[in-house]
C-alpha cells in the first residue's frame, strides 16, 4: 500500500505545531499503525530526520500508552487501541491524518505524545482503598455476589489511555473518574471510603481543567474497552449521595 | 588478548542470608533474626525504587507505609503501564480452597520441579509460603478476582499441575493485580511519602566506598540528566527478553538499569535462562516489532497439529485427516498438548525446520478447535475463549472458528538476572533486586501464573522485611553529593555515553542494529543452542558492536525528548548481555528446563540435565566490555525435593 500521511509536529510543549506531510511506500496490510509509523520513522532517520514521536509500550492493546486521534478518531477507525488497528482497515492510496489528544488537561510534549499526569493525580485523590500491606483479612472473609464482582471488574477494564477525554467535545475526563469509582465503589471492601472517594476525585477532575459533561456519549464510543456510559450516570448518583450526606 | 570465550573461575558465592533448619521455618527465623529501624527513624532513610510493575510498585508502596522516603522511578508516562499489566493467565497460590490437595509444600515442590532443579530451595519455600497472603492482600485492596455464584473466590488449574490454585480475573489478571499496587502507590504519593518520577530512565548506579548510594537518570522529557542519592537502592526493573528484539515485552521494557549495576559490580546469574513460550501470534513479516501471546489456557482444547508432506500449502482444512501430523499427542500420549512450555515450543521449532510449518514463511503449527467446536459446540467454546478469539482474529484477520489459528514460540520471560541472597540482596550492598529483575525462584524454567506471584511476594512482602536489617546495620550519617568522585565519575561516564551516541552521524538507524543482535541470539542462543552456534554468536556479537559504534545514527540533541537516543543507549547494553547469555550457554553443557543443548539430550530426544556437572547458578562478575568474565558458582543443594528426570511420555 501507498498512503498519504499527515502528521502533526511539534518541537515541544511551547513551540507551535503544525501537520506535515509524508509519503510512505509499501505498507502491508498485516502492519500494526505503529509498525507503519515505525517504517515512516526509520526513513527519517536515515535521512536525518527528526523521527515522529509517540507513546507506545506494551502493543497489546493493555498499557493505556498508545494515543494517537486518526483521521478525526482517538484510536482511529476500529473499536481498539492504535497498538492494535492494522493497516487492512485502510485503503492503498488513502491520505490519514495522525494528531495527538487534543485537550487542555492533556498538554501535548512533543508530536504525538502529550502529557496525562492529570489521571495519574485523579487516582492519588483517592482512587483505592485504603488497605497497608499486611493488614488484610482472609481473602473469604468477605464474600462478594457475583453480579457485584462483574460489574466492579467491567469498570476495572480501563487502560487510562485518555481515548475518551480526546473524543469528548467538551474534555471532559468524567467516563475515566467514574470508572474507577464504580469498580471501587461497588465492592464492600470500597464502601468505608465510598462518600471520600468520589466526592475528592471529582474535585481533582475538575481542578485538572478537564471540562464538563454534557452527555454527548463520544467517551463511550471511543473507548477501547467498552466502558458503559452508564459508569457516568452512577457516578452522579453517587456524588449527589455522598454530597448531601457530607452537608448533614 | 584472551578471547571472551576463556572466562575464569572464581570462588564460589554462597546465600548466607538463609537461616538453617527446616525449610518451613526459615522464613520466620530470619524475619525475627533481622534488625529492624526504629519507626521515627525510617523517615530519615530514603530508598530508591527503580520500577513501578508487580514488584516495584508494590514495593515502593509498602516501604512508603512503613515510614520510609520512597524516591521512585519509571520510564513510562505513569506508574500504571509497567509490562506487568500484560500478564494473562493468573497467579498462584497454595489456598486449597478447592480441597484438591494443594498445600504450601506442593506449591513448593511444583516449583522447584517445574525450575528442573536449578532454583534455591529456601527461596522457593518461601515463595510458596507468602503466596496466599498475596490473594488476602490484593482482595482487600479491590482487585476484582472471578468469583463463584456464592461469591467466593474462583480459581482454575493452569501449566500442566494437577490442583486448581490459580486465581485470575479474566485474562487481564496482571492488569488487575498492577492496577492494585499502583493504587496503593498512588495513596502513598498523594500521601507525600513516595516521590514519584515518571518518564525517568535510570541510566546508571552510584556506588560510594563499597555500597549502593543512588541513581544517575535522565529525565526522558527534558533530558536533563540528574543524580539521586539514597541509603538504599532496590531494582524492580524487569526481565531482559527484549534482547531478543523480537518477543513478548513491551517494546521499552529494556535490560539497562540490571546491566548498568552488573557493570557496578553485582554478579548476573544464569543469564542464558530464557522461557520461550509456545503459543505465539506468528510473524507476518520483517516490519513485526513484537510478538503477542495468547495464553496457553487454549491448549487445554486446541489440538496442535502440522502437515505430514514437506512443503504442503494446502488451505488447512483442504488437508484431510489421515495427512496430518498431531505431533504432540504422537510423541507424547499421556500429556499430549498439555506439555510444559519448554517441550511445546521445541516440538514446534522441530517440525518447522523439517520443513513443515505453516504461514509466511513457514514458521507456525496450526491449533485447531474444530474438534472442540464439534464436541462443545461453538458457544461454549466462545465463552471459554471468545476474547482470545477475538485477539487473534484483530490481528490476523482471520476466523479461528473457521480457520485453525497459527501459532509459534517467542520469547516470553527471563529467569535469569541480578545474582541476589535470600535478602534479595545483590553482591552490592545496599543494592537489592526484585521481581523479574532478579534470578531466584524459577530456575531454569519458569511456570504458568508464577510471575505474578514472584514479583509480588518480593514487592510486598519479603524486601519490606528485608530492606530493614540491612538499613538498621548500615545507618548512613555521610551525606553523598554530585562532589564526590565516585559520582563525579559515573555522570561523566554516563554523559560521555550519550554524547558519543549523538556524536557517531553514520547511516543505520537503532533499530537496525537491534534487529540484526536479536535474529543473532533467536538464531543461536533460542530454543536449541549448540556448541558451534553459540561459538559463532560469540565471534559475531563484538563485531555487531564495533559496526554499531561506527555507523550508528542518532538525531536530535540529548537536551530533549528523543526517543531515537533512549532506544540506542539500550542497545549499548543488549549488546553487551547478549554476548554474557551466549557464554552461559556454552559454558552449561546440559540440557535444563528452558535452556537445550542439543548436546545433551536423552535417546529420544529430551532435556538431558547434568546433576553432576551443573546443579549450580552460575553468576558472573563483568570484568570489562569483551572481556573474560569471572564465573561465581553457586552450589544448590537439595534437601526436600529430589532431583528427577522430567518425563512427560
Amino acid at each position: 500500500m501507498k498512503l498519504t500521511l499527515r502528521v502533526w509536529r511539534q518541537q515541544n510543549a511551547d513551540a507551535d505545531g503544525t501537520m506535515s506531510t509524508y509519503e510512505v511506500d509499501g505498507i502491508s496490510p498485516d502492519m500494526s499503525f505503529l509498525e507503519m509509523l515505525d517504517t515512516l520513522n526509520e526513513e527519517l532517520i536515515v535521512k536525518g530526520d527528526d523521527p515522529v514521536a509517540f507513546d507506545h509500550d506494551c502493543r497489546e492493546g493493555i498499557c493505556g500508552a498508545c494515543s494517537l486521534v486518526i483521521n478525526g478518531d482517538a484510536h482511529g477507525p476500529e473499536r481498539t487501541t492504535t497498538c492494535q488497528l492494522h493497516m487492512r482497515s485502510f485503503q492503498d492510496g488513502d491520505t490519514i491524518d495522525v494528531e495527538p489528544w487534543r485537550a487542555s488537561a492533556f498538554p501535548v510534549i512533543k508530536d504525538l505524545v502529550v502529557d496525562r499526569s492529570a489521571f495519574d493525580r485523579i487516582i492519588q485523590a483517592g482512587g483505592y482503598i485504603t488497605a497497608p500491606t499486611g493488614a488484610a483479612p482472609e481473602a473469604h472473609a468477605t464474600p462478594v455476589p457475583k453480579p457485584d464482582a462483574d460489574l466492579a471488574f467491567e469498570h476495572a477494564e480501563c487502560i487510562g489511555c485518555g481515548a475518551c477525554v480526546a473524543a469528548c467535545p467538551n474534555g471532559a475526563a468524567m467516563l475515566f473518574t467514574s470508572a474507577k469509582i464504580n469498580h471501587l465503589n461497588v465492592l464492600p471492601q470500597g464502601a468505608p471510603e465510598r462518600e471520600t472517594r468520589v466526592l475528592d476525585m471529582v474535585e481533582q477532575m475538575d481542578e485538572e481543567g478537564f471540562g464538563g459533561c454534557t452527555l454527548a456519549g463520544e467517551c463511550a464510543t471511543a473507548c477501547p474497552k467498552g466502558i458503559p456510559l452508564m459508569s457516568i450516570t452512577n457516578m452522579n448518583k453517587e456524588w449527589l449521595r455522598a454530597a448531601r450526606r457530607a452537608k448533614r | 588478548m584472551t578471547s571472551y570465550a576463556d572466562y575464569t573461575t572464581g570462588e564460589p558465592v554462597a546465600d548466607t542470608k538463609a537461616p538453617a533448619g527446616p525449610v518451613n521455618e526459615r522464613w520466620d527465623k530470619r524475619r525475627f533474626e533481622a534488625k529492624l529501624v526504629n519507626p521515627a527513624n525510617r523517615r530519615k532513610h530514603t530508598v530508591i525504587v527503580v520500577g513501578t510493575g508487580l514488584a516495584g510498585g508494590s514495593a515502593g508502596a509498602t516501604l512508603a507505609e512503613q515510614g520510609y522516603h520512597v524516591v521512585q522511578f519509571c520510564y513510562q508516562d505513569s506508574p500504571r503501564r509497567a509490562h506487568s499489566i500484560a500478564a494473562q493467565g493468573g497467579i498462584n497460590a497454595a489456598k486449597n480452597y478447592r480441597n484438591d490437595g494443594d498445600s504450601v509444600h506442593r506449591l513448593f515442590y511444583d516449583t522447584v520441579k517445574g525450575g528442573d532443579f536449578r532454583a534455591r530451595e529456601s527461596n522457593v519455600h518461601r515463595l510458596a509460603q507468602i503466596s496466599v497472603e498475596i490473594i488476602d492482600q490484593c482482595v482487600a485492596q479491590g482487585v476484582p478476582f472471578a468469583r463463584e455464584y456464592g461469591g467466593l473466590l474462583d480459581t482454575r488449574s493452569f501449566g500442566g499441575v494437577q490442583v486448581s490454585r490459580t486465581f485470575y480475573a479474566r485474562g487481564q489478571t496482571g492488569q488487575q493485580l498492577l492496577l492494585g499496587a499502583y493504587q496503593a502507590l498512588s495513596r502513598q504519593i498523594a500521601a507525600g511519602n513516595v516521590e514519584m518520577h515518571p518518564r525517568t530512565e535510570m541510566l546508571d548506579l552510584i556506588v560510594v566506598d563499597g555500597r549502593a548510594r543512588g541513581i544517575v537518570a535522565r529525565d526522558l522529557v527534558t533530558g536533563r540528566i540528574d543524580t539521586y542519592f539514597a541509603d538504599a537502592v532496590v531494582l524492580a526493573s524487569g526481565g531482559y527478553g527484549n534482547v531478543f528484539y523480537l518477543s513478548t515485552n513491551a517494546m521499552n521494557s529494556n535490560a539497562t538499569a540490571i546491566w548498568r549495576a552488573h557493570r557496578r559490580g553485582a554478579l548476573f546469574a544464569n543469564p542464558c535462562f530464557t522461557q520461550i513460550h509456545p503459543t505465539c501470534i506468528p510473524r507476518t513479516g520483517d516490519h513485526q516489532s513484537k510478538l503477542t501471546l495468547m495464553s496457553e489456557s487454549l491448549r487445554n482444547d486446541g489440538r496442535i497439529w502440522v502437515p505430514k508432506a514437506k512443503g504442503d500449502r494446502r488451505p488447512p482444512n483442504d488437508i484431510p485427516e489421515d495427512e496430518r501430523d498431531y505431533y504432540l499427542e504422537r510423541i507424547y500420549p499421556s500429556f499430549g498438548n498439555l506439555v510444559p512450555r519448554d517441550i511445546a515450543s521445541r516440538a514446534a521449532k522441530n517440525v518447522c525446520d523439517e520443513g513443515r510449518g505453516v504461514g509466511p514463511g513457514g514458521q507456525g503449527v496450526y491449533l485447531d478447535f474444530a474438534d472442540a467446536i464439534e464436541r462443545m459446540g461453538r458457544g461454549a467454546v466462545e465463552a471459554k475463549y471468545g476474547n482470545l478469539f477475538d485477539m487473534y482474529q484483530r490481528i490476523t484477520d482471520e476466523d479461528p472458528y473457521e480457520v485453525p489459528m497459527r501459532i509459534y514460540p517467542a520469547v516470553h520471560y527471563t529467569m535469569g538476572g541480578l545474582w541476589v541472597d535470600y535478602d534479595l540482596q545483590t553482591t552490592i550492598p545496599g543494592l537489592f533486586a526484585v521481581g523479574e529483575a532478579n534470578f531466584s525462584d524459577h530456575g531454569a524454567n519458569r511456570l504458568g501464573a508464577s510471575a505474578l506471584m514472584q514479583g509480588l511476594a518480593d514487592g510486598y512482602f519479603v524486601l519490606p522485611s528485608t530492606i530493614n536489617d540491612y538499613l538498621a546495620r548500615n545507618p548512613h550519617h555521610d551525606t553523598v553529593t554530585d562532589e564526590h568522585p565516585e559520582v563525579q565519575e559515573v555522570l561523566a561516564g554516563t554523559q560521555d555515553r550519550l554524547n558519543l551516541l549523538l556524536s557517531v552521524d553514520g547511516d543505520r538507524t537503532p533499530d537496525s542494529f537491534h534487529r540484526e543482535v536479536g535474529e543473532l541470539m533467536w538464531e543461536f542462543c533460542g530454543m536449541a543452542r549448540t556448541d558451534a552456534g553459540l561459538r559463532k554468536a560469540l565471534e559475531r556479537i563484538p563485531q555487531i558492536r564495533e559496526e554499531f559504534w561506527r555507523r550508528i545514527k542518532v538525531p536530535g540533541t540529548g537536551e530533549e525528548f528523543n526517543q531515537s537516543l533512549e532506544k540506542a543507549n539500550r542497545i549499548v547494553d543488549y549488546l553487551e548481555l547478549a554476548e554474557l547469555m551466549c557464554l552461559d550457554a556454552l559454558h552449561r553443557e546440559e540440557s535444563c528446563g528452558g535452556h537445550f543443548r542439543e548436546e545433551s539430550q536423552t535417546p529420544d530426544g529430551e532435556a538431558a540435565r547434568d546433576d553432576e556437572r551443573f546443579a549450580y547458578a552460575a553468576a558472573w562478575e563483568f570484568t570489562g566490555t569483551g572481556e573474560a568474565p569471572v564465573l561465581h558458582k553457586e552450589d544448590l543443594v537439595f534437601e526436600y525435593v529430589h532431583p528427577t528426570q522430567r518425563s512427560y511420555a
